[in-house]
């Protein structure tokens, strides 16, 4: 799905989508319409509403709502990436397997890769953009230069994200823990050893305060 | 990647109606999305199922317990119910070595993903006719005379058939059927068949397995601890009397386009205790039909100490 699979704006099939299909929808995935005129309204229409072609949604990154126009084909990276400029996370495989586009979406680490924009209408998402809001190094990150835990440094953000969600269940991990709780990440350059040093480290920063 | 629609129903009937020719079902989209990005897959429409309330949940309903098809890999794994009645599903979630693989896949999803054998991934179809019985064959199936070669991706399909699963499943008749896990899953004999018994307009709504629990367990063989599908697994079921086996189901996985059975050493186990004997006895049985093909009889070794371990292991015997 990159830019140029794109189907040029002009070639688009010409959209079924209106206003009132997507607060409906947004409703259903986000929960957020369940009351009130729109809900009942989506009952009086009856059928479920069908997105087709572009159609703008509200996603809630980082605590801040951000509004962009996606084809429901648009995984939740590539609008992040593509439309919204936030370049954190990476693209790499987009298969699901290296990890480098890993989030916290409600809470728990995924791929951005696997999962589709409009499906995370509604959901708190967390991006390695939101780890550090005043520009101070979150703990983890500080961990990782302290611990030389990457060469190239591109499957960082990625490792970095699946720490946090690694270290928001278990706050005092041991290494094998370390090794099967960010096994859904991978580093070409091999640097596991300081990872798991730093991952160590920044569960006694975070115990610590 | 295609363009499709897209559709968030809030019920089994608004999705099954949603589920016109060409549609597909969207629940943790690990493997879905990845087959749309390789144009494998080229749906019109995608059907999120998530949003359907009733399709989630674990619970212990009369005489079964009842696991909900969008419930994810890691809530089934940590939910416990689950892990005080069946460690052979805990064990096969947890080898999924991903933890964001188990945050997004859903059980419903490991039963229907597609198999990984390289051929259908790049497009040359599911029997790949000609290319795997002359090129490379080494992570193909063992077991299995027709015309299908790929193993079976499935992880939990292993351990639900030997639990004695049945999977509820509803048409878009308004009918439902009740399809046992073991006939579920189907080795294909010509190209553009499924490989499950679920046509493309049906949606699995539960996952049934009877009480009370037996003494069960999942051990799989993998070249990788992480990210990785496993070489061969076994999943076996043992229902005791006293220290003896009163009834077991043996099912290995990775071994072949569908779950395998193990019926014979089934049949040698009835009325022995589990030691390293029997059950060493047991894994060579298990894989005496197979018929390896030119680059993977390694698999039958790796099959039969996966079915003496999962055997060792439910029945709790310790071996160092």
């Amino acid at each position: 799905m990159s830019s140029s699979n794109e189907i040029p704006k002009d070639q688009l099939p010409k959209s079924a989508f209106s206003r009132r299909s997507l607060l409906q929808s947004a409703g259903v995935s986000g929960g957020v319409l369940s009351t009130g005129l729109l809900a009942e309204d989506a009952q009086a229409q009856g059928a479920v509403a069908v997105m087709s072609g572009e159609v703008e949604i509200t996603l809630d990154i980082n605590g801040k709502k951000r509004n962009v126009k996606v084809e429901p084909r648009v995984t939740l990276l590539d609008a992040l990436r593509n439309r919204l400029d936030m370049t954190g996370a990476k693209r790499v495989c987009d298969r699901g397997t290296c990890g480098a586009c890993t989030m916290i979406v409600s809470g728990k680490v995924v791929y951005g890769c696997s999962v589709l924009a409009v499906d995370a209408v509604g959901k708190p998402i967390q991006t390695i953009e939101g780890l550090a809001p005043e520009g101070q190094l979150h703990p983890i990150s500080k961990a990782f230069v302290n611990h030389d835990a990457q060469q190239c440094g591109y499957c960082t953000p990625g490792f970095i994200m699946a720490t946090k969600g690694f270290l928001d269940r278990n706050p005092a991990p041991t290494v094998e823990q370390i090794d099967k709780g960010l096994s859904g990440n991978l580093c070409r350059c091999g640097t596991y050893m300081g990872m798991k040093a730093a991952v160590l480290e920044a569960a006694k920063e975070i115990k610590n305060g | 990647m295609v363009n499709f629609e897209y559709a968030n129903p809030t019920t089994v009937k608004e999705a099954l109606s949603l589920l016109t020719a060409g549609a597909e079902i969207l629940a943790g989209g690990t493997d879905l999305l990845s087959l749309i990005k390789d144009d494998v897959h080229q749906p019109k429409r995608l059907v999120n199922i998530k949003g359907i309330k009733t399709l989630g949940g674990i619970s212990k309903i009369g005489n079964n317990f009842r696991i909900g098809p969008t419930v994810t890999l890691d809530e089934l794994a940590s939910n416990p119910l689950i892990r005080g009645a069946f460690p052979a599903l805990v064990q096969a979630s947890l080898g999924i070595t991903s933890p964001q693989i188990r945050n997004m896949g859903t059980v419903g999803g490991d039963l229907c993903q597609r198999p990984r054998c390289w051929y259908f991934r790049t497009g040359n179809g599911l029997l790949a006719k000609g290319l795997v019985e002359n090129g490379e064959n080494k992570y193909h199936a063992i077991f299995g005379t027709g015309a299908a070669h790929f193993v079976s991706a499935s992880s939990l399909g292993p351990a639900l058939m030997a639990l004695g699963a049945t999977l509820k499943i509803a048409s878009p008749d308004g009918k439902t059927k009740d399809v046992p896990v073991s006939q579920f899953f189907k080795a294909p004999s010509a190209e553009g068949e499924r490989e499950i018994a679920l046509a493309a307009n049906e949606i699995v709504t539960d996952i049934l397995i009877p009480t009370p629990p037996t003494k069960n367990a999942t051990y799989e063989v993998r070249h990788r601890q992480a990210v990785d599908w496993p070489l061969a697994t076994a999943s076996v079921s043992l229902r005791m009397s006293g220290s003896k086996v009163a009834a077991a189901s043996i099912t290995m996985g990775h071994v072949g386009p569908t779950p395998v059975r193990a019926t014979e050493a089934e049949k040698m186990l009835i009325g022995q205790t589990i030691t390293v004997d029997s059950a060493e006895k047991a894994g060579a049985m298990a894989v005496m039909g197979a018929k390896p093909l030119s680059q993977n009889a390694y698999k039958m070794q790796l099959a039969k100490v996966a079915v003496k371990r999962a055997l060792l292991t439910a029945a709790g015997v310790k071996t160092v």
